[in-house]
């Protein structure tokens, strides 16, 4: 089932995460207090230009030279720390959580025209592949991922996510299906800038994979979400489309709608699904992807998940429940539940 | 002491109670099983080939067939196929030809193979309540678009279509030329396929004028022999095929014997009256990769780039490799052709020896064209052996676009797969030339049960994939995820890329 919400504040204020807990809590009916997590932009504020690699090891004595070693080949670490956490009852600590704030060298990716993101991609990629015991969970610029098995709210207290301070934070309540317990199986996904927060299934999964795998990307965390974030990288970042197109790719029209467009508007949908046919995502899902400007939100074809979103001030806020919405803001305006595949958009206007 | 006689293959019985001497056996048996005497039936059941005409005439149910009722000794190497051909051999000294496709009792991929649904998790979705896409487009596809946002927020696409086929449903009817089957069996198939929105190949036969108009719904075929291939052909086409292999008898050419050859047959073919239409093994101008791409883009050339150009090899140990070098050529699809594909007349020992099944060569191609990363740039239709809607569902999940059916289709017609196209008689008016026998399929008919066939397997289809929560096409394409293997061998796994049932 899932619960899932997302709020951007467009003038890029900060809120702390103390408010999106409370929000994700309303949505317990929706998780099974084996999985939670959140993702929030801004947060490091010191090491903006760097970045942030957030990894879980399962023995840190083991496995963390190997990592070092890898960073070192391809750039600087400027400084490394264990993600601070608070002794909580409830929280079995079964991995140590780092990160490493880290400078690639794009001198040593020549032919690449975004060799700094090239560059932690493949490291991404290597260590999550080859690496036993290690997995890298968060990998974009000022931004942190806080995730591990538990109730939203004791996973918030775990990492004092009230400390942090962002301008966009996704967070997500976890009913597990296919990796009960395994942090690395908490959303949100992320990938450089990209993070992702998803309830649903998604049955084009195999398909998915198989596209971006052919693009040199891997799917390691057993789960469906995290190829949402890869084809988003791809159709945005590598093939330089439009958030409401790369939508329009993933969830497109049926096709006795795009029959019915004008020529133009006709030949653009369909050239996106013979383009982007393997690209499809089916199944019933509702998503939000953010990355640092942006947060979107969408469902699948026929709206097989809740999705809602509302405006309050400079904030916008997607999620499956109105009533997290409103306990996140109780005064919240124009709440509206958008079509299926239609996507609902907040972007930075500063 | 020569071999002598070989025991009946099958043995016809009229049950005399039940008979009423309607003569009707006689007329339609045109393998000359039947015959009256004094106002009584008489067989010769050495002639039976059991294409079951007679069965399905006959008011009374008054005839039977018995399947081998004399067998030889019971051996597992030593089989009555191999002592037979053995037999024929000895006497002719000759190849021996067949028809249909792969005799031998090979296990069959497809029935090891079971599909997925939803439960719980995930719904599944209701074809008869929700939108359903089978639509599948055929051709090549830009691997990614160049997209501008103009200043009033309009999206423009910079990327250039080219021309695709629009089909809508994924199951396409394979090459069967007219010389190969009757005019009147290509007929049922034109009217059918343009009936429904998809298409069907010509074969190397040609095209007859009277198939002018479905030409829209119709590919033409280039072939060895180039057999009715000149500019006019090319552009009635709605696309082209260049035939390297077929599945049924991969390597070698094809043979179309003289008797076959009438009038109408001539003309259509562009060869004289009566001869044998042999098409030579390899393409006379192809000699490589290269070779093949000049031919693919002189073809382009000469309908203006307005046509889709396809190049179908028979399933082979390298068709992986094969298919990549094909989709770096301007060619729009690749038809993958698998053993057990149906043939007019093939040499036996190619038909139930040559070539690999048509499941394992989808899912090699298609790997081999995602390692490469161009997979969806061009198509890949499989064909040969698909017998149902599942095993469409299933080569789709395996990686392929469409498909070609081509027995399955003729079936629908009436064939009962007796195996005998190459003798020219058959008694359905399918593989036959004989204007009395022929008459005998009336295409509208014909072609209304072909529809039908196409429908059925398209609703099943659709459902399949509600299911399995999927609502278009292209999520089932290479979905591999959504199959299991029930006890392949884990060589075979890995190839498919499939788990076991319960992984
Ligand atoms: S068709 Fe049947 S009833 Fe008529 S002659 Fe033959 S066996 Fe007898
Ligand atoms: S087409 Fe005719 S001859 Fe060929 S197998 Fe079918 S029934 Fe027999």
């Amino acid at each position: 089932m899932c619960g899932i919400i997302g709020v951007i504040d467009r003038k890029r204020e900060l809120m702390d995460g103390s408010s999106i807990k409370r929000a994700l809590s309303k949505m317990d009916e929706r998780g099974s207090g084996e999985g939670a997590g959140y993702v929030a932009y801004g947060v490091f504020p010191e090491f903006k230009n760097y970045y942030a690699i957030h990894v879980f090891f399962d023995n840190i004595h083991e496995s963390k030279a190997a990592v070092d070693h890898l960073l070192s080949e391809w750039g600087i670490v400027v400084h490394d720390e264990e993600i601070p956490t608070s002794d909580h009852a409830k929280i079995r600590k079964i991995h140590t959580p780092w990160r490493y704030f880290f400078k690639p060298d794009a001198t040593l990716m020549p032919r690449s025209t975004a060799p700094e993101e090239d560059i932690v991609a493949h490291i991404v990629m290597k260590v999550n592949t080859t690496m036993a015991g290690v997995l890298v969970f968060s990998s974009g610029k000022n931004i942190g991922v806080f995730k591990a098995s538990g109730w939203p709210e004791d996973v918030a207290e775990f990492y004092k996510i009230h400390e942090y301070k962002g301008y966009i934070w996704l967070g997500h309540n976890r009913y597990p299906t296919n990796t009960p317990g395994w942090w690395g199986g908490a959303h949100p996904f992320n990938l450089l800038n990209w993070s992702v927060v998803h309830n649903g299934e998604i049955t084009s999964y195999g398909t998915n994979r198989r596209y971006i795998e052919s693009y040199g990307y891997h799917c390691t965390m057993f789960t469906d979400t995290e190829v949402v974030a890869y084809l988003v990288d791809l159709l945005v970042r590598k093939h330089g489309l439009s958030a409401e197109m790369a939508v329009k790719a993933l969830a497109p029209p049926f096709w006795d709608e795009i029959d019915r467009m004008p020529e133009k508007a006709r030949l653009l949908h369909t050239a996106i699904r013979l383009a982007y046919g393997p690209a499809l995502m089916n199944g019933p899902f509702a998503i939000v992807v953010a990355n640092e400007d942006s947060i979107v939100g969408f469902t699948d074809r026929i709206k097989l998940r809740p999705l809602v979103s509302g405006e309050y001030g400079n904030r916008l806020y997607i999620s499956s429940e109105e009533a997290a919405i409103r306990t996140m803001e109780p005064d919240v305006e124009n709440i509206m539940m958008p079509r299926a595949g239609s996507p609902i958009i907040g972007r930075l206007v500063v | 002491m020569s071999i002598g006689t070989v025991p009946m293959k099958f043995k016809v019985s009229v049950d005399s109670e039940q008979c009423m001497a309607c003569a009707r056996c006689v007329e339609n048996c045109s393998y000359g099983v039947f015959r009256m005497e004094d106002g009584v039936v008489r067989v010769s059941s050495r002639h039976c080939v059991a294409c079951h005409r007679c069965l399905a005439m006959c008011p009374r149910d008054a005839i039977s067939i018995e399947s081998r009722p004399i067998d030889y000794r019971d051996h597992p190497l030593w089989t009555t196929g191999v002592k037979e051909a053995i037999f024929n051999q000895a006497r002719t000294g000759k190849i021996i030809v067949g028809a249909m496709g792969n005799a031998l009792p090979y296990p069959v991929i497809f029935d090891r193979l079971v599909l997925d649904a939803c439960q719980v998790t995930n719904p599944s979705i209701d074809p008869l309540r929700e939108p359903m896409e089978l639509r599948t487009y055929i051709g090549k596809k830009p691997s990614h678009l160049d997209l501008r946002t103009k200043e009033n927020g309009d999206v423009e696409l910079m990327s250039t279509l080219v021309p695709n086929l629009k089909l809508e449903t994924p199951i396409m009817i394979g090459h069967m030329s007219y010389g190969a089957i009757s005019l009147n069996a290509q007929t049922s198939l034109a009217k059918a396929v343009s009936q429904i929105g998809t298409f069907m190949g010509t074969g190397e036969g040609g095209l007859h004028e009277s198939l002018y108009p479905y030409q829209d719904n119709m590919i033409v075929q280039v072939a060895s022999g180039r057999f009715g291939v000149n500019i006019d052909y090319l552009e009635r086409g709605a696309a082209i095929e260049i035939k390297i292999g077929q599945g049924a008898k991969p390597g070698i050419g094809g043979h179309l014997p003289g008797e076959k050859v009438n009038k109408e047959v001539s003309v259509t073919r562009m060869i004289p009256e009566g001869s044998d239409a042999i098409s030579p093994a390899p393409h006379h101008d192809i000699y490589s990769i290269e070779d093949l791409k000049q031919l693919v883009r002189s073809l382009k050339e000469a309908t203006e780039w307005k046509k889709p150009v396809f190049v179908k090899i028979a399933a082979v140990h390298n068709s992986a490799a094969i298919a990549a070098g094909i989709a770096r050529s301007s060619a729009d699809a690749i038809v993958i052709d698998g053993f057990r594909g149906g043939t007019g007349a093939a040499p036996r020992v190619f038909r139930d020896h040559v070539g690999i099944p048509v499941e394992a060569a989808i899912a090699s191609v298609d790997a081999k064209l995602r390692q490469q990363g161009i997979r969806n740039e061009v198509s890949v239709i499989a064909s040969g052996g698909i017998r149902e809607s599942a095993d469409v569902a299933k080569i789709i999940a395996l990686g392929a676009d469409a498909v070609y059916i081509g027995t399955a289709a003729l079936i629908a017609l009436g064939c009962r797969v007796c195996g005998t196209c190459n003798r020219g008689v058959c008694a359905w008016g399918i593989a036959t030339q004989r204007p009395d026998l022929v008459k005998r399929l009336d295409p509208e008919i014909g072609s209304n049960q072909v529809v039908n066939l196409i429908h059925g397997w398209t609703d099943e289809l659709a459902e399949l994939m509600g299911a399995a929560g999927i609502n278009s096409i292209e999520s089932l394409r290479g979905n591999r995820d959504r199959l299991r293997s029930y006890m392949l061998d884990e060589a075979l796994m890995t190839v498919l890329d499939v788990k076991s049932v319960g992984a």
